[in-house]
């Protein structure tokens, strides 16, 4: 029984004819023949086929690939076109944002974030215009539009981080650079820059409902996969005919955790966790900078973060408040070098041997002796090839 | 393939996977240094820390022979900063120089070699050029004019920055650990384009940020960013210190090249964030442990030190010991601490040099004639035992911690 039903792979496989679509009407271009692919059918619906190729969808899928393509080549510029350096730097290389000193200037340089801003714009267009795509192949089929407002909610996040928090704040140097490191420390000093995020209710809720959305998706996959021998995968047909699968589940959960969801309300808990997971997200970022300027003193001042019963160290004082009127010490003045030993001089008149004929200009280099092995001949005898002569202690 | 396969692979590279992380595991050690559970700790590993007490064992001390008897600055010419010693002592200091800085390559390192009849560099067995004994005064060569220099910053340095050495201080060794030229140094960015102002700084041109740099920990944060920071003055400060905006308009940009900065200063220290700062909160000077304000005037000596000693000795030095730009090598915090929250690990630098504790006034040039041993004595006394700032009895050199509590994490 355990391998036939709880695994991690789909075992069974239906052949036969694969799925034909119904004909569209309005000329639409469909590509890809329909077939079953067995590997495929491993890990999903063993069909491949037909793509729908709407051309909101094509011009989506053009800016896109633009896009990539373009940051891949600004890339490539950082590193002189160098495809091995390419591939080692890769983590590390970025496409930034222009110059906060360009404010939102939209006639940059190219070099100084002039792409990144047509990057931006051919991204944001692609990214709207699949959800377009998303939108009316859902209005086609007759379906409701959940998953076009669900990845709505992600292009909230989206925007709040690269357009609209960046004009709020006056400055396109606000945003997030393309690159892989590059964004991650973005974020870390994002958070840095504005007094420690984790203080941020918002992220708070954003990390909840992220977190959530991990818990409740391995309950509800668990449960399903559980239920598959008595028949818990048609879930949707259980919500109205409930029958010994969705008793069951709802049993178990009662019986662990004293309440269960029902087949159907599990779908909205988990639409709303992760939709809610970037809508809050957006609400925190776009309130950072704009409404709040450090998040650790907001929540200090209402009682969000806690303080210290007793910090264990005394705080270092700020040198300036301590120390005001530091100034840098002053340095002992350079001593001009002796290439001569001075002329002899009677007793009680002598005079200071620094000042020897040449010397006492302010350029060393100018008392040099130019017969004397200096500046080209290497003190240690080694000919002067390599700087780094250090000697092993 | 039949699924047991992919599932059998799976687990497999699972398990090599928890094996390669169990293998590669170093136990940490951590220490508590705030109110217990509120994550102000420093942590190390076991064989970092065993790396380090070998790395940083201080080097072998010359007995220091007593005061008295004639200055070297009387008694040779062209002594400038250490002629208050006696001529033992100075010799002794020399000596010890040479093997903190050049032991393979001896005297002849800073002072003009000897020539032999046919006009050839006279050199030891090892092929190093050997000093010319009638012409140690002779600053022929840059070396000297270099080293003469860096007593006077290192007599500056422990005179000066004491909020930063404390009584423990710096000598040659601490940056030059038997080198001639000390491991950690840095050059000005040279390409052309390379941007050195976070305000100015973009991604399509090359410049300290977005690629593998060792100084910020391998991040793709801005590293090396010495030129603005260590040897400019640049506002290390972003945060706003109260909860709504009050006109702060540090960028994003700025903070990662403070981040960028502070992650210079982790890996010189070999230290975490919280070494120097509680990190729910990097900016509030009050949740602060006090080695901050240590941190703080270092960052301001090595700003002295580049900007009054090391870049001002550019046209001193051949043009294979200048950058890529013809700049003069300069510090950072690597360049003493070499890893270690305190370099050589707090070995007090000073308390047997007493002549590198800061700046001497230096003997009177002697006439030709002989020296009359009133004179010589007179300014003996200015020797090596300077009076209030000897190091008073039964001072050891642990009590430099009691002493410099700004110079040591807080313990419990």
């Amino acid at each position: 029984m355990l391998p036939q039903y709880q695994n991690i792979f789909t075992q069974i496989q239906v052949g036969g004819d694969p799925d034909v679509p119904p004909p569209i009407d309005n000329g639409q271009l469909r590509v890809l023949t329909p077939r079953l692919n067995r590997l495929i059918g491993i890990f999903g619906n063993a069909q491949i086929g037909p793509i729908y190729l709407g051309s909101i969808g094509l011009v989506s899928i053009l800016l896109g690939t633009l896009a990539f393509i373009l940051i891949g080549l600004n890339m490539l510029a950082s590193v002189d076109w160098s495809p091995v350096e390419f591939v080692r730097q890769l983590p590390w290389l970025a496409l930034e944002p222009p110059a906060p000193s360009y404010g939102l200037s939209l006639s940059v340089p190219l070099q100084e974030g002039g792409w990144w801003l047509i990057v931006s714009t051919l991204l944001t267009a692609s990214i709207l215009l699949w959800w377009v795509r998303c939108y009316r192949r859902a209005v086609a089929l007759g379906m409701g539009t959940h998953v076009a407002w669900a990845f709505m909610s992600a292009i909230w996040l989206f925007l709040v981080l690269g357009f609209f928090r960046p004009i709020l704040m006056g400055s396109w140097g606000e945003a997030v650079p393309y690159g892989l490191f590059p964004h991650l420390d973005w974020t870390a000093a994002f958070s840095i820059r504005y007094g420690n995020l984790f203080y941020n209710p918002f992220h708070c809720l954003s990390i909840v409902f992220l977190y959530g959305s991990t818990l409740l998706w391995a309950m509800h996959g668990a449960t399903v996969m559980a239920l598959t021998h008595l028949g818990g995968e048609r879930e949707i047909s259980q919500v109205v005919d409930r029958g010994t699968a969705a008793e069951r589940s709802s049993l178990f959960w009662r019986w662990t955790m004293g309440f269960s969801a029902t087949f159907e309300s599990i779908h909205r808990w988990l639409w709303w966790f992760a939709s809610l997971t970037v809508i809050t997200g957006g609400i925190g970022i776009i309130l950072t900078g704009t409404a709040v300027d450090n998040w650790y003193k907001w929540a200090i001042k209402h009682n969000f973060a806690p303080t210290y019963i007793e910090q264990g160290y005394p705080g270092a004082p700020d040198p300036l408040q301590t120390d005001p009127n530091f100034q840098m010490p002053e340095a002992p003045a350079p001593i001009d070098p002796m290439t001569d030993l001075p002329p002899e001089e009677p007793a009680d008149t002598a005079p200071n041997p620094t000042k020897v004929e040449g010397a006492g200009t302010e350029d060393p280099a100018d008392v040099m002796p130019s017969a004397q092995p200096s500046n080209s001949a290497r003190p240690d005898g080694a000919p002067p090839a390599q700087p780094a002569d250090g000697e092993q202690p | 393939m039949k699924p047991y396969v992919l599932v059998a692979l799976g687990l497999s590279g699972v398990l090599a996977g928890s094996g390669a992380i169990f293998a590669t595991y170093n136990r940490v050690e951590t220490r508590e240094i705030g109110f217990p559970g509120v994550g102000m700790q420093v942590t190390d590993s076991l064989p970092r820390l065993a790396d380090r007490a070998a790395y940083n064992e201080p080097a072998p001390v010359i007995p220091r022979p007593p005061d008295g008897g004639p200055l070297a600055g009387q008694e040779y010419q062209n002594v400038k900063v250490l002629g208050h010693l006696s001529q033992a002592q100075f010799l002794r200091m020399m000596t010890t120089i040479t093997t903190w800085v050049a032991p393979k390559a001896g005297c002849g390192y800073c002072h003009v070699p000897e020539y032999d009849e046919n006009g050839q560099i006279v050199r030891n067995e090892e092929g190093y050029p050997q000093a010319d004994n009638n012409k140690y005064w002779s600053d022929g060569l840059y070396s000297k004019v270099v080293s003469r220099r860096m007593i006077q910053m290192t007599q500056h340095i422990n005179e000066s920055w004491q909020s930063h050495v404390g009584k423990t201080g710096v000598n040659c060794y601490t940056c030059h650990r038997g080198m001639n030229v000390p491991s950690y140094i840095w050059f000005n960015h040279a390409e052309e384009g390379e941007v050195t102002n976070p305000e100015t700084v973009y991604a399509s041109t090359k410049g300290p940020q977005n690629h593998p740099n060792v100084s910020s920990s391998l991040a793709s944060l801005p590293g090396e960013s010495y030129e603005v920071f260590l040897a400019g003055d640049r506002n290390i400060r972003v945060q706003t210190q109260e909860a709504l905006p009050n006109g702060n308009r540090q960028s994003i940009k700025s903070g990662e090249w403070t981040y960028g900065l502070m992650m210079h200063m982790s890996s010189s220290l070999g230290v975490n964030c919280t070494y120097c700062h509680n990190s729910r909160a990097f900016g509030d000077w009050s949740q602060s442990p006090p080695t901050r304000q240590t941190a703080w005037y270092g960052i301001r000596m090595v700003r002295d030190v580049n900007n009054q000693f090391l870049e001002p000795l550019g046209p001193t030095y051949p043009a294979y010991r200048l950058g890529p730009s013809g700049d003069a090598p300069k510090a950072n915090c690597s360049t003493c601490h070499q890893g270690a929250y305190k370099p050589l690990l707090g070995h007090p630098a000073v308390e047997e040099y007493p002549s590198l504790r800061k700046t001497y006034p230096q003997p009177p040039p002697k006439a030709k004639a002989a020296p009359s041993s009133d004179q010589a004595n007179a300014v003996g006394g200015e020797g090596e035992r300077e009076g209030s700032d000897a190091p008073a009895e039964g001072e050891r050199p642990g009590d430099d911690d009691a002493q410099t509590a700004t110079n040591v994490a807080p313990s419990r």
